[in-house]
């Protein structure tokens, strides 16, 4: 996917001493793009992640009642002059079809938006996997980019670039945390 | 004594109107403050009380206007945010006053008008005919939450909160007039000129 502007010779090398965790990675990539109001309405998956953003001081983060909350969040810091991203699962998402048509798009808001993917590759849940389906074919309608992320030494690349492509643009972007990269949530937690 | 036999509660609340209300509270605006203006009326009668650079009008997203405001406070902690709401569009997104309350950001002041109904869709009334929004405020966790008496305490309570160091909210029970004005629907400029009035951009 990330080819498609012919510069894969750009992407990160594999051979770190100890690899780095999916979330170690997300965060160090937020911080070097000034990215650091992250509100989010909490998953299991994204965990340790939020544990590590609370613990550092370079991010003011907290959770809302809903995600569309979040998302007026950060329409209303982005045109403060402050950079957000927002966390959330699958099931989340499927509320956000409204705020999405009616703010973020219509006024270019360049929302950042991390989705863990529930509802595939092992889900449980009848419910998850149903409303995963949903998230897609959501996006697509809205002409918004999106990218499933499965591979950790894709990580960076695609958060980086997908970021700096969002202010750039002026739109907004999802990230889907797929359980290839995750490892997912799974019946026995 | 006995009250009347009433399924509402009893109110010593005069009943005002938006845009005068709307007026006054922008006549008070020296230091360049933001004010977002929610869906529908609340943000019609911002935009006939005069634009300044500093208004964002909210076209749709109902229930956003206090997280829109939030997320301003939050990005720019020296200018005062206020947000205006209606009763309707409080109930579609009641819990982002906790949020606020946690946060509790020094320069935000939450306006809500409360009419008891959806004006703009017809009048029906809200499924809150036995709420008290003040009191659901404060349950949240904003303590500094009234109710305005009358115009001269709507004003007295937007002064305190102008200068409070903590979030306030303030609430006035509102006639059913329409909004005055209509705003002009241009999300794009709407959005690149409140950037502009909060000095965030600079014209091309």
């Amino acid at each position: 996917m990330a080819s498609a502007d012919g510069q894969t010779s750009a992407k990160p090398q594999q051979a770190t001493p100890r690899e780095e965790g999916w979330h170690e990675i997300v965060l160090r990539t937020l911080k070097r793009n000034e990215v650091d109001l992250v509100p989010y309405v909490p998953d299991r998956v994204l965990t340790p992640l939020i544990k590590s953003l609370h613990a550092d001081p370079f991010f003011t983060t907290f959770a809302t009642a809903r995600e569309e909350e979040a998302v007026g969040v950060l329409s209303g810091a982005w045109m403060g002059g402050r950079r957000g991203a927002m966390l959330m699962q699958t099931s989340g998402f499927a509320t956000l079809a409204n705020v999405l048509a009616s703010l973020v798009v219509p006024c270019q808001i360049p929302l950042i938006m991390f989705v863990s993917e529930r509802g595939t590759l092992g889900e449980f849940n009848y419910g998850q996997s149903l409303v995963c389906r949903t998230m897609r074919p959501v996006l697509d309608s809205l002409a918004m980019e999106h990218h499933t992320m499965t591979r950790l030494d894709e990580l960076e690349f695609t958060v980086d670039r997908s970021i700096k492509q969002a202010v750039a643009t002026q739109a907004p972007v999802a990230l889907i945390l797929s359980p290839l990269l995750t490892g997912g949530k799974v019946f026995d937690k | 004594m006995s009250a009347p036999m009433t399924t509402s509660p009893v109110r010593n609340t005069k009943v005002m109107n938006r845009f005068d209300l709307t007026s006054r509270l922008v006549a008070k605006l020296k230091n360049e403050e933001a004010v977002i203006g929610g869906i529908g009326n609340t943000n019609f009668d911002l935009w006939a009380a005069g634009h300044r650079p500093q208004n964002f009008y909210m076209l749709g997203s109902m229930g956003l206007a206090f997280p829109i405001a939030l997320g301003v406070a939050l990005a720019q902690p020296n200018r005062r945010v206020i947000a205006l709401e209606g009763d309707g569009s409080l109930l579609m997104q009641l819990g982002c006053l906790t949020t606020i309350a946690t946060l509790a950001p020094k320069n935000l002041t939450l306006v809500v008008m409360d009419n008891g109904i959806y004006q703009i869709t017809g009048s029906q009334p809200t499924p809150a005919q036995h709420a008290d929004l003040v009191a659901i405020a404060t349950g949240c966790g904003l303590s500094n939450s009234s109710w305005a008496a009358d115009e001269g305490d709507f004003e007295r309570l937007m002064d305190q909160a102008l200068a409070a160091d903590g979030p306030a909210l303030i609430a006035a029970r509102i006639d059913d007039e329409p909004g005055t004005g209509t705003t002009k629907r241009d999300p794009v400029q709407i959005r690149e000129r409140f950037m502009l009035g909060l000095g965030v951009r600079q014209p091309l």
